[in-house]
């Protein structure tokens, strides 16, 4: 420790060396080794990797005479379970338009929920914040976490169902919605690109958490709210007299990543779904902000 | 009285001021007797004030000096807004009005350039039930951004060591007792040499043993040269650590200044051990002594102001009164809290 101080009331900035350019990314580690270490988060994942595992057996077990299936269950999702005798490949997509509009958002709700809020419930928040972590550093770090675990969690549900797709179903071409054929690496690409878009639209609701999570020092309060919204803002998207507003709720577009299914690609609702994230991102990104920066911590 | 225990090393600000920092001081190495650029307090807070937006007063004009390399003592009871300062000096709340300095740096606004030099134990421990004593350590150094992760692994053991928890370093915090959840706390503070230790209740939950030891850590602590501030609610715990001591009740300071000064103001009282209690009394108002107190045995008063104590004793003897025992009953902290208060030492309401 090498700490020469300068003498008089020179600008001092004595025994704190000029914190390191990277220091937030070991922040960030740590944060991503508490989130990803806790039961709670492996159960979670634990419950998305077990979706493709019970679609698979269910369709297995369900057409094991050879019939087709019927796409009764899926009637607002795209009709992929039809497709899935034939190509393992399917269950990737089958299985995300399963768990993209309760199971995702919920795990994503609990955890972005449970950011601020879950510190400041254990008391930890103060010693973050005395060490001095910063409070919007802390901010941002929490809420690339949430964002890692979005795309974590969407990864879980992917690789499980590709995995069980191998195991229970042939592999080959796919089939677009179009009804053209592309080879099974474009379609692996294509699943690739699904995941993606599937773990970004979940950008938005994990700002609207994360929100939630400054306003109150209990996390069950914020993981209750944020799952609480989500479920009210699926209900609202499917009330008609509020066609007005749907085109604002976060959930409005999520099942537009079939569009990438399409030969050619069907972009116009993708890119809404993704402005539609960046909106509130930054809108409930700032709300965040400016509460967690200013707020008094009393816990 | 200001001159810290053990002023040898005057720690942070040691000799080590080698970066011939200009002309001005070419009068050799620093006398190290004082800090440096802490000549002036550690703590100093102007009219510090914090209303909460119920509209409770909880902290109302605060003027503190905390001298460098004193053991300050910060006394009131539960309730007395002792917290809310320390986290008004903290950064973690914002002070209603008035103005708080931290090592000379005004806070919230230079807390991050501050704040890596002051460790700090805050209402208690609080941990990370599902992370080892060993993992919190780490996470809450990672939390700093002036800490070196290279140093991180030794740093963390060594504060382990110190408080005494080097053994159930790999033991989850949940499982821990509440005294050894206290010390994890302290380790915490002590992950990095600070300039300053601010200690709220730091013998919460201890057994005396446990107790003796933050004690004697305390001292060791401020005979490095580091400035404790050490909140309680414990009288005697103030007196015997601390040098100095501010006294807090109802979120105003009634009193600030060196522990002994303070007892010093309140006038002992004359204690006399006699199987003739009456007798001595008699003799004693004779003399010109108040506020007589008799118990079976034994006879407490004010001593008249201008008396000698040999003179009273004699006429004791020669009035026939038997003294087994006689002498001035050292005044304590809690004798000048009452006399400061007027009041006990209750929570306030």
């Amino acid at each position: 420790m090498s700490r020469a101080e300068p003498t008089g009331r020179a600008p001092a900035a004595p025994a704190a060396r000029a914190p390191r350019p990277w220091w937030t990314l070991g922040l960030l580690r740590s944060e991503l080794a508490l989130t990803f270490g806790r039961a709670r988060t492996l159960a979670l994942l634990g419950v998305l990797a077990a979706v493709p595992v019970l679609i698979g057996v269910a369709v297995k077990t369900e057409t094991g005479g050879g019939g087709g299936v019927s796409d009764a269950g899926a009637a607002h999702g795209p009709a992929f379970l039809t497709q899935l005798t034939n190509n393992g490949l399917f269950l990737v997509f089958a299985a995300l338009a399963a768990t993209l509009p309760v199971f995702l958002p919920m795990a994503v709700g609990v955890v972005a929920g449970d950011a601020i809020a879950g510190e400041a419930h254990g008391g930890t928040l103060r010693y973050l914040l005395v060490a001095p972590a910063g409070r919007t550093r802390l901010l941002l770090v929490k809420y690339a976490a949430t964002m890692v675990f979005c795309l974590v969690a969407t990864a879980v549900v992917a690789v499980s169902a590709l995995v069980v797709g191998a195991l229970l179903f042939p592999l080959g071409d796919v089939t677009t919605i179009s009804g053209t054929r592309i080879s099974f690496g474009d379609g692996l690409i294509r699943a690739l690109l699904i995941a993606l878009v599937v773990a970004a639209s979940l950008i938005g609701l994990a700002a609207l958490g994360l929100f939630v999570s400054t306003l109150t020092n209990s996390g069950i309060a914020a993981m209750a709210a944020t799952v609480g919204l989500l479920i009210t803002v699926q209900i609202l998207d499917t009330v008609p007299q509020l066609h007005a507003i749907q085109p604002y709720l976060f959930s409005h577009y999520w099942l537009s990543f079939a569009d990438l299914l399409r030969a050619p690609f069907y972009w116009d609702d993708i890119v809404k779904n993704l402005e539609i994230q960046a909106l509130y991102a930054a809108v409930f990104g700032s709300a965040a902000w400016a509460r967690f920066t200013t707020r008094d911590i009393t816990a | 009285m200001t001159d810290s225990p053990g002023s040898d090393g005057a720690g942070p600000v040691g000799g080590e001021a080698v970066d011939g920092a200009g002309p001005a001081d070419s009068t050799g190495p620093v006398d190290s007797t004082g800090p440096v650029d802490g000549a002036g307090p550690v703590i100093e807070t102007r009219g510090l004030t914090k209303r909460f937006r119920g509209g409770q007063l909880a902290v109302d004009r605060l003027d503190l000096t905390v001298p460098a390399g004193s053991v300050f003592g910060f006394l009131g009871p539960n309730g007395s807004g002792k917290t809310t300062t320390i986290r008004m000096l903290l950064g973690l709340i914002e002070p209603t009005a008035g103005s708080a300095a931290l090592l000379g740096r005004p806070v919230p606004r230079a807390a991050r350039a501050v704040l890596p030099q002051v460790g700090a134990l805050i209402e208690g421990p609080a941990l990370y039930g599902y992370l080892t004593g060993r993992d919190n350590l780490v996470r809450y150094d990672a939390a700093d951004p002036s800490a070196d992760p290279r140093t991180r692994g030794a740093r963390v053991a060594a504060a382990l060591d110190r408080v005494g928890l080097g053994a159930a370093a790999g033991k989850r915090a949940r499982a821990y007792s509440l005294g050894m959840k206290q010390r994890l706390g302290l380790a915490s503070a002590l992950l990095r040499p600070r300039r300053l230790l601010v200690l709220d209740e730091p013998t919460n939950g201890l057994d005396p043993q446990g107790m003796r030891e933050i004690r004697s850590l305390v001292r060791e602590l401020a005979a490095d040269g580091t400035t404790v501030f050490l909140s309680s609610h414990l009288l005697d715990e103030i007196e015997q650590v601390c040098t100095h001591v501010a006294v807090m009740t109802g979120g105003r300071l009634i009193t600030q200044g060196t522990v002994a000064g303070l007892a010093a103001g309140v006038r002992g009282r004359l204690g006399v051990t006699t199987p003739d209690p009456g007798e001595a009394a008699r003799v004693l108002k004779e003399r010109g002594a108040t506020d007589v107190v008799v118990t079976e045995s034994r006879l407490t008063c004010e001593a008249p102001p201008d008396a000698d104590l040999a003179e009273l004793n004699a006429a004791l003897v020669l009035a026939g009164v038997r003294v087994r025992a006689f002498g001035p009953e050292r005044a304590s902290l809690e004798d000048a809290f009452v006399a400061l208060t007027g009041e006990g030492f209750d929570v306030a309401g």
